[in-house]
């Protein structure tokens, strides 16, 4: 009896993957001219699909069983049982670890080639969006999926700035930040008192809006040209460039004596990176342990005693808020350096989604999580060329198995435990 | 007169987008009320069924047949079948795993497969948009010759018949049938019709379904109305489809109805009026207005929060 249901739950479930893949995979449409024609997908497709609909039929007829084996196999794990180490222990080695890390992330760009430090850069202005998301979504629970927005805020603030009033790096970078803290503020006063899943898409709503409307805006924006020319950040008035170009202003190479390179800058921007990911990093950490961050835990948690202990829900949402729209800010102005153009196409949901998927990755809430996920999302499809269309697809399907299997992310959160001495 | 014919125009562009938008809503509302999550992958769903329509249509095509209403139907059993069972799918591997955890882990899991799909049929079918053949041409006229003339085309026409017939059908289904009762039931309270002997995992895995199909229809609507189909396609409209559920009241089947007409009225006296690139935009900040203002839209009932 239980057999022949099986049966009949498992034929459904393979004929199901049948109907759903077929038509899809397997006939793929072509334009020839005005014409449409169909195509048969090569072979392999088709082996491919009657290969997962075996799969299916076969799992589903043996569910049971293969659960079951799956159980058996987590008490074979030998780390299964092992005793999570130590407090102490865990937060010196933390801490030796990242030490160790920033040493290294500080001298060796100047023993690699120009694109792996371009890309690095690229890494670490991920990380300081996931870190700025992570408040929000991993210790406050505010699903934003228009965060992207904030980073498109400090972009344009940079490259506007620049453009009209010759502001330079580092006048912007405050500015871009502080702005886009303040778009932070003002869209999240009316909107934070909508529930989590209202929020998530009033959020979208507002970074689409903020997208169409640099689309359109073109005598600020240049519309979808975007805008170009945007200046390198100089150090202490040097400029990095071969020529100087702004009058008064001396070049790098020429004041210490050394042959003009282009990597120079290059560098230059990720060591700027660098710093500003460690600070973003630092300052969250700080804020957690502050009342503030135990604040946004406690509100994520349980949001009525949260309020019935006196914490004020729109206050401390919208700090969350906030501060996550300002170190998107920070991000987005370094961007726009790093790229010397920027137009509405960078900041596209899909950026969203991506830095959300970081943050999910990453295990929501712990910084050390999203950084190594903010590594691996940037330099994964760039690893494996190949493979990088299928970037996205893997991405979705990633985030579905995570919320699955291990909502708490890869290297979930860990609270930090404070006692009391038992001595005298 | 020449401003009047305008004004109907832009209504009558106004209701065939809207009916289609109340079709896509009914996924979304119906979703809402029973298991409160949004199904954010209603809009793939949706984009999925008008890939499937042009696939029928065009191996109909190859294969000589001609008759205009054989195609159409063919074409709609196809897509509804294809989306239905992406729509039962869906549920069974990203949802019903993560029922009843925190609320904002099914949502993440929502936007996990409404990306998954997008980019399925991205590297399935390409990313280019691909032309929908004009299956239904030709149209009436209003007007004398030389100024405006206001056109109702056949296919604005078949749009609202379809749209009417579907949600006659489907209100017909909710409040007359065992398993729309049972609907009815879980949505008042999943816990208690589990108890009353009501399969709920059923009677959830039906209203993917139902939704679905009737996102197969909008699919293949739309999919000849604007001429042509692209993998993003599902998107914009999907969200679309959920401002209208929310404008109506969320849960509301009638509402995703009213909602769906009043947000394609506002569009197309948008983009007949100021312009065509700001539409997203008033759809938009309506969507962010309505949840500000009347969380619980036109015809939907009060949320009581319970401690």
């Amino acid at each position: 009896m239980v057999a022949a249901h099986n049966l009949k739950h498992a034929l459904f479930c393979a004929v199901i993957t049948l109907v759903i893949s077929w038509p899809i995979m397997g006939l793929k449409l072509e334009a020839v001219g005005t014409q449409i024609t169909l195509q048969g997908a090569d072979p392999f497709t088709w082996i491919a699909i009657g290969v997962a609909a075996l799969a299916v039929f076969l799992f589903q007829l043996f569910r049971e069983a293969i659960l079951g084996r799956l159980g058996m196999l987590k008490s074979l794990n030998p780390m299964a049982d092992r005793k999570p180490m130590p407090q102490e222990k865990r937060l010196k080695l933390e801490s030796i670890g990242l030490t160790l890390l920033i040493v290294l992330a500080l001298i060796w760009p100047f023993f690699v080639s120009r694109g792996s430090v371009d890309l690095a850069t690229l890494v670490l202005i991920y990380i300081m969006l996931a870190l700025g998301l992570n408040v929000v979504v991993g210790l406050a629970g505010l699903l934003d999926l228009g965060y992207v927005a904030f980073y498109a805020v400090g972009a344009y603030t940079f490259a506007l700035l620049s453009q009209y009033w010759g502001i330079s790096f580092w006048m912007a970078l405050p500015i871009g930040a502080l702005l886009a803290a303040l778009f932070g503020l003002v869209l999240g006063f009316p909107v934070l008192r909508l529930r989590g899943d209202y929020l998530a898409i009033v959020t979208l709503g507002f970074g689409e809006i903020i997208r169409i409307l640099l689309n359109n805006w073109t005598n600020v924006t240049g519309g979808p040209n975007g805008i170009g020319g945007i200046p390198d950040p100089t150090l202490f008035g040097m400029e990095f460039g071969r020529r100087v170009k702004e009058e008064g202003n001396v070049s790098f190479h020429e004041t210490f004596g050394i042959a003009y390179s282009g990597e120079h800058k290059v560098i230059f921007l990720y060591l700027i990176a660098l710093v500003l990911a460690v600070f973003t990093g630092l300052v969250i950490r700080r804020l957690m342990r502050m009342p503030v961050g135990r604040a946004w835990e406690a509100l994520r948690e349980d949001e009525i005693a949260a309020r019935s202990l006196g914490l004020s829900r729109t206050g401390v949402k919208l700090s969350a808020f906030t501060i996550g729209a300002f170190f998107a800010g920070f991000a987005g102005t370094v961007f726009a350096s790093k790229q010397g153009f920027i137009s509405p196409e960078s900041f596209v949901f899909l950026e969203s989604a991506i830095i959300l998927a970081i943050v999910v990755l990453g295990g929501m809430g712990s910084q050390m999580g999203v950084i190594l996920a903010a590594i691996a999302v940037t330099i994964l499809p760039e690893l494996a060329r190949e493979f990088s269309e299928y970037r996205m697809l893997i991405f979705g399907a990633a985030m579905v198995l995570m919320m699955v299997w291990r909502p708490q992310g890869l290297l979930p959160m860990r609270r930090r435990q404070i006692k009391l001495s038992t001595g005298e | 007169m020449q401003d009047l014919l305008y004004f109907g125009q832009q209504l009558i562009n106004g209701l065939t987008i809207g009916s289609t938008y109340a079709l896509i809503a009914i996924g979304y509302t119906m979703v809402y009320g029973i298991i409160g999550m949004i199904n954010f992958a209603h809009g793939e769903i949706y984009m999925i069924g008008a890939y499937t329509a042009l696939i029928t249509i065009t191996g109909l095509a190859t294969l000589g047949v001609t008759w205009l209403p054989v195609i159409l139907l063919i074409a709609l059993i196809c897509a509804m079948i294809v989306s239905s069972s992406m729509g039962w799918a869906v549920e069974r591997v990203a949802y019903r795993p993560v029922r009843g955890r925190h609320r904002l882990i099914p949502l993440i899991s929502a936007i996990g497969m409404s990306i998954f799909l997008q980019n399925y049929v991205h590297l399935a079918q390409g990313s280019r948009n691909i032309g929908f053949p004009a299956l239904i041409e030709g149209g009436f006229q209003f007007g004398s010759s030389g100024n405006f003339q206001m056109s109702i085309s056949w296919i604005q026409i078949v749009i609202f018949v379809t749209t009417f017939v579907c949600m006659t059908a489907l209100s017909l289904y909710i409040s007359r049938s065992r398993i729309g009762r049972a609907c009815r039931a879980v949505s008042q309270d999943l816990g208690m019709a589990n108890l009353l002997g009501i399969d709920t995992n059923r009677i959830i895995s039906a209203t993917f379904v139902i939704g679905a199909a009737l996102a197969a229809v909008a699919g293949l609507l739309l999919g000849m109305y604007y001429g042509s189909v692209d993998p993003l396609f599902g998107f914009i409209a999907g969200l679309k489809a959920f401002t209208a559920a929310v404008l109506g009241g969320i849960g509301s089947i009638p509402g995703a109805m009213l909602g769906g007409l009043i947000l394609g009225i506002a569009e197309s006296m948008t983009s007949g009026y100021l312009s065509g690139e700001y539409k997203d935009v008033v759809s938009f900040g309506l969507l962010i207005l309505i949840l500000l203002f009347k969380p619980t839209g036109l015809l939907g009932k009060p949320e009581v929060e319970k401690i």
